[in-house]
């Protein structure tokens, strides 16, 4: 397992999860779990992914994530999921 | 699992409050470049460099983009020149080609520092200390990325103040080298009592004679993260500020040490420390001085600021001590004046003062720091100032340092622009009584007593 953050941060549209799955689905990268919610009239969405079964280069997808958010109009971040647990987790 | 809100916190950290990794250091050590043939020196040297730290930008910036969490420089340290170059150099200027040297490796391998131009002289200088310590007017004004820096004093051994007395000349001449630049040499150039070896922050930053061959030394930084937590608990008791600085600590040493894990592991070079320090930036909202504010003091330089910023420095290692496998270097609060906008207010409305600064270094990392003074200040005064701050790091056993600008043809009240990182600097007034004749005695304090604390 090889898990990592993706969050979309912006304001709500139609499509957007439906566009993210879609890349990754694309891209052979496994959804475990999806979380929204609105934080000062901001649309937040997390999900937490596998990538182990990808070929795509992690930079690469972050790169191609970031294009996918600014057509849409959100903010879209693809982080290793350890920052958030070392951050966060004794 | 991690969730929302704490992906949130984190992503809120780095985007609107500054978070950040402010450097990964690698220290090399450069002993066996040593040749007695100063061509032959400067090719080991670049070899050696080059290739130790060939992929040190690029690591840097793949672990950024992976985690999503800046990393502002990558820079190198390595073994203190006068160490290296003894038996080459014969003259200042055979120094000075050790110091194109390390910039041209600087400039290929894009980092933005390096750091080591130095001599250890705390208790004697050697005949290439001094050599070294000659040079560094020159060095500093034909290089761009070279780093310069000088021990003076320790507490086990006491203050050289030989070598005090030569910095203030040095000093000046480096300003006066560099006097078409707003003086900026003497911003790559710092003066230490008690410097530790594994430093990654410039200009102070050398590798040691105590450590391996090479090692990653990472910086963390965050005083906006600080200053926004502190927002939240405004009014409340001090047992709740403590608290709320360690826990912010400890969560921005964390990204820290994962930096530091995994760019030690990417290069394959052994990890050394975490300097757990509060960096400011010149950018908004970036600033240790606002953290003063937010504890309670005015403007930075009240009454009251001495002990805000103790509390603080403190709070920060506690809660960055457990965050981090090793700690070391400088670790505290910085409180640089040019690099910091709180501070240059502070300057700006008369709040602070150079003794006031003087006072606040007694109780943080590191020293009077990057602070602008008129170029007419004579050497003697300069030399003054930093057996002041060698004196309040030897007898409290810790690192304290100078890093002063006597900008040459300007005067208190002008404004100096550094650029970048360096920020902007107020000059400001030095008291004008001498101490030539105090400065002008030859010889070294003694090593003080480590018993009747008072």
């Amino acid at each position: 397992m090889n898990k990592t953050i993706i969050t979309v941060v912006g304001k709500d549209t139609v499509g957007i999860i439906a566009k993210v799955c879609t890349y990754l689905a694309e891209n052979n990268v496994n959804i475990l779990d999806i979380s929204q919610t609105i934080v000062q009239k901001y649309f937040n969405m997390m999900m937490i992914v596998d990538i182990s079964q990808t070929t795509k280069a992690f930079e690469k997808m972050v790169d191609e994530l970031t294009e996918i958010g600014t057509s849409l109009g959100v903010q879209i971040k693809c982080q290793r999921e350890e920052i958030f647990d070392k951050m966060h987790r004794i | 699992m991690i969730n929302i809100s704490e992906v949130i916190e984190t992503n809120k950290m780095i985007e609107q409050e500054n978070l950040d990794v402010r450097t990964i250091t690698m220290g090399i050590n450069l002993l066996d470049c040593a040749d007695s043939d100063l061509n032959r020196l400067c090719e080991n040297i670049y070899r050696k460099i080059t290739s130790l730290a060939k992929d040190l930008v690029k690591t840097g910036e793949d672990i950024s983009k992976e985690y999503g969490i800046p990393i502002v420089n990558k820079r190198i340290s390595i073994t203190p020149i006068s160490l290296v170059g003894g038996s080459a150099c014969h003259t200042p200027d055979d120094y000075v080609k050790i110091a194109l040297t390390l910039d041209r490796c600087a400039k290929e391998l894009n980092v933005n520092f390096l750091g080591g131009y130095s001599a250890i002289v705390s208790k004697g200088m050697s005949r290439s200390d001094e050599l070294l310590i000659r040079s560094i007017p020159e060095a500093m004004a034909c290089t761009e990325r070279i780093c310069s820096s000088v021990n003076v004093g320790s507490t086990k051994t006491g203050i050289n103040m030989d070598a005090v007395r030569l910095m203030g000349d040095i000093i000046l001449e480096t300003a006066e080298h560099t006097k078409e630049q707003d003086s900026l040499g003497c911003a790559k150039l710092v003066v230490l009592c008690n410097t530790p070896d594994d430093n990654p922050f410039m200009a102070g930053a050398f590798h040691g004679v105590s450590e391996e061959d090479a090692i990653i030394n990472v910086g963390v930084s965050g005083p906006g993260v600080v200053k926004y937590a502190l927002e939240q608990v405004r009014g409340e008791s001090f047992e709740v500020l403590c608290e709320t600085i360690k826990k912010t600590a400890f969560k921005i040493t964390r990204v820290g040490q994962l930096v530091a894990q995994e760019a030690s592991r990417r290069l394959n070079v052994p990890f050394g420390i975490i300097d757990l320090s509060l960096a400011p930036t010149p950018a908004v909202g970036d600033s240790v001085a606002d953290i003063l504010q937010e504890i309670g003091v005015e403007r930075a330089g009240a009454p009251g600021t001495t002990a805000a910023l103790a509390l603080l420095n403190d709070q920060v290692k506690k809660g960055g001590v457990m965050a981090s496998s090793y700690v070391g270097g400088l670790s505290g609060a910085f409180i640089p004046v040019s690099e910091d906008q709180g501070m240059i207010d502070a300057v700006l409305c008369g709040a602070l003062s150079i003794e006031k600064l003087e006072a606040m270094t007694c109780v943080c990392s590191v020293g009077l720091d990057m602070i602008a003074i008129p170029g007419s200040t004579p050497s003697t005064t300069i030399a003054g100032i930093i057996a002041d701050e060698a004196a309040i790091g030897m007898i409290n056993q810790k690192t304290t340092a100078v890093r002063i600008i006597p900008v040459i043809g300007k005067e208190v009240g002008e404004i100096i622009e550094l650029g970048g990182l360096l920020g902007r600097a107020p000059i400001m007034p030095v008291n004008t009584f001498g101490c030539a004749s105090l400065v002008n005695r030859t010889g070294r304090i003694p090593a003080p007593i480590h018993s009747f604390k008072n």
